[in-house]
């Protein structure tokens, strides 16, 4: 129908430019699951490890660290004081164990290495010495998925490219057609502005699909990470999130003149929600008196809500809450967008 | 028996546009025939640039009617877009797209149009159709920008510097697709600082400064306006006392005389009469020539002769 014409050229435009500029494809695709890979690495759930501590040099320092190497899990080695400080301060080593009587640990109590090395090496030379257990204890071991570090990751990440797609695909392509002088090319022809901003919209809600399959996949088949969630429930909550980021863009670009101008706007937008969203780590870290304002920003509802419905398979109308909220940031932006657009 | 005017293309009464404390366009009256190409010539800072965009609707004037077409842009403005054809001055058109894929752009705007294959002949750019567009020259862009204010079919076609730092083949090149165009029967709006281009291209030229139009008439009527057909120029030698510009002016067939450092320039109504005089009246003092060149009047020496001062600097 020719009245589709207009939008389905534009549209298929603006795909064609995307997909014809191969750092585009890496940002898009490559970044995140670059990302999802090396944290996944950094932060993998290891086998309990081995604790390295550093035995003083001097009367008494051989058998007591002959004692501890006798435990599986600690490995002491004699030290010079100075070469044992500065392992200590380096981190080398958790703990420095100074023999004599009565035996001295040396070591950071604010660390956890260390408080854990203190316990570990105490009780391996407690139990060298004939130490016995006042009552018999047993281990069991879990580990869950969906409850590990990248599980956790993967939807902060998923959240994140959502928010890096839809800022800068909105803002950066806007700003350079201003720039170029072809979007006042473009008013000079009966082009309406309805399709000109509708054709970004298609166009990222086209990308949006390989996009998010891609980073769930990789995290699915990669990492074993639980998709519990309906996919129409996760596909609803993501074209959300991405409507409300492709605003916020728009919003970032309605009056910039210039690529410097608006990439500085839209980091000083994005940056805070790096940070503060609960991307990399739980924004429960931050204190209280922050949580209003974090749990109000965007990029926290939008990885609130991917969580509980990708890990816990929450239903949509649990997480009506972070949604709406979503889709309120979404929906101020655009008319705020439109209202003080610079078309000419 | 009587004569029907054709209705004007363009009709625009005292238009004016100030940017903050600049005036850009002061108080503009024009009327463009249908069918004609009318030329807006003048140094960059005339006023050309936004004249031409009001003209387009994209720019608001302060004050003054326009009407084209019999329309105006607050009530017409969707059916006027679908009538005008414009090529902006540097748009700078998405890099990555192929040349085909652009008009095809543009033509999906308009409800009807000339076909992407027939415009891509119209400006050679036939054996391009499949190059992106930063591959283009500045030539091939610029041709590509005029296919895209031709694909769809208007009555008048706006082109603001269309040859600005092309080569001269590439500049001869358009003004042959200026021409194709005007054989159909289109009117053309061109802005131009080559007197040349305006001389070769445009039916009727106003010429511009300051946000005024200072002459307008055909290229032949202004040039004759001077009074004078041939321009001569000559510079001299250090040494003995220069004529003065009294006893230039009084020889045969000098109309005016203007001195700008060592060079002179008279223009001459008979260039036969005019020589030998001036030769002899050198001889006379004893004054050496290192220069002497002459040349037909251009829209140049006009600008020159209203204004004092050059269409370009270079």
């Amino acid at each position: 129908m020719a009245y589709w014409r207009p939008l389905w050229q534009l549209t298929l435009s603006r795909f064609r430019e995307q997909l014809r500029q191969p750092e585009v494809l890496f940002w898009v695709f490559a970044f995140p699951l670059l990302l999802a890979v090396a944290l996944g690495l950094a932060f993998r759930n290891r086998p309990p490890e081995v604790v390295h501590v550093a035995v003083e040099a001097g009367p008494g320092a051989d058998s007591v660290a002959a004692l501890l190497n006798g435990a599986r899990s600690v490995r002491a080695a004699v030290e010079a004081p100075a070469q044992a400080a500065e392992g200590l301060r380096k981190g080398g080593v958790a703990l420095v164990v100074v023999a004599g009587d009565p035996v001295v640990y040396r070591y950071d109590s604010t660390r956890s290495e260390s408080r854990l090395a203190r316990l570990v090496t105490d009780d391996a030379l407690q139990r060298a010495l004939g130490r016995h257990d006042a009552r018999a204890v047993a281990d069991q071991k879990v580990m869950e998925k969906g409850s590990r570090y990248i599980d956790f990751l993967i939807p902060g990440l998923l959240g994140l490219n959502l928010m890096g797609t839809g800022m800068w695909g909105m803002g950066y392509a806007v700003v350079d057609a201003r720039k170029r002088k072809l979007m006042k090319r473009l008013m000079a022809s009966p082009m309406r502005r309805s399709e000109y901003l509708a054709s970004f919209i298609a166009a990222r809600l086209v990308l949006l699909g390989p996009e998010v399959a891609l980073l769930l996949g990789f995290g699915m088949l990669a990492f074993g990470v639980p998709f519990r969630g309906s996919a129409v429930t996760v596909a609803i909550v993501v074209v959300i999130g991405a409507m409300c980021f492709a605003g916020l863009g728009l919003l970032t670009a309605s009056r910039a003149r210039t690529i410097e101008m608006v990439s500085g706007l839209m980091n000083l937008i994005m940056m805070p929600m790096w940070i503060l969203s609960g991307v990399f780590f739980s924004s429960a870290n931050f204190p209280t008196v922050m949580q209003p304002l974090i749990r109000v920003l965007p990029l926290t509802a939008l990885n609130d809500a991917l969580r509980a419905v990708i890990l816990d398979g929450a239903s949509l109308g649990a997480v009506a809450v972070p949604v709406v909220l979503v889709a309120a940031w979404g929906a101020v932006s655009f008319a705020v967008a439109l209202k003080i657009f610079r078309w000419l | 028996m009587h004569t029907l005017m054709p209705a004007p293309a363009i009709r625009c009464a005292n238009l004016q546009k100030r940017y903050k404390d600049v005036v850009a366009v002061a108080g503009l009256d024009l009327e463009v025939h249908a069918g004609e190409c009318f030329g807006l010539l003048g140094p960059n800072g005339a006023g050309k640039t936004t004249t031409v965009e009001m003209l387009e609707g994209l720019v608001v004037p302060d004050g003054g009617e326009i009407e084209l077409l019999g329309m105006r842009w607050a009530e017409h403005e969707r059916a006027l877009r679908e009538r005008l054809g414009v090529a902006l001055q540097e748009t700078k058109l998405a890099d990555r797209l192929k040349v085909s894929e652009v008009i095809r752009l543009f033509h999906s705007f308009y409800p009807s149009g000339r076909s992407v294959e027939e415009v891509l002949e119209v400006v050679e750019l036939g054996e391009k159709r499949d190059a992106w567009v930063e591959k283009l020259s500045g030539g091939q862009r610029q041709r590509l920008a005029i296919a895209c204010a031709l694909v769809g079919d208007p009555d008048i076609l706006f082109l603001d510097e269309p040859t600005t730092g092309l080569d001269p083949q590439s500049r001869h090149q358009l003004w042959g697709v200026v021409a194709a165009f005007k054989r159909r029967g289109g009117t053309v709006v061109l802005t131009t600082h080559y007197m040349e281009e305006a001389e070769r291209l445009c039916d009727r030229v106003a010429v511009m400064d300051h946000g005024k139009v200072i002459a307008l008439g055909t290229p032949r009527e202004l040039i004759a306006s001077l009074g004078a057909e041939e321009v001569v120029e000559f510079a001299l030698g250090d040494g003995a006392a220069p004529p003065s510009e009294a006893a230039l002016a009084a020889l045969p067939g000098v109309t005016a005389v203007r001195r700008d450092g060592p060079r002179y320039m008279l223009t001459v109504s008979e260039l036969h009469r005019s020589v030998p005089g001036l030769l002899a009246e050198l001889q006379r003092g004893g004054v050496e020539l290192t220069a002497l060149v002459t040349h037909h009047a251009t829209l140049e020496d006009l600008f020159l002769s209203l204004t004092g001062r050059h269409l370009r600097d270079e």
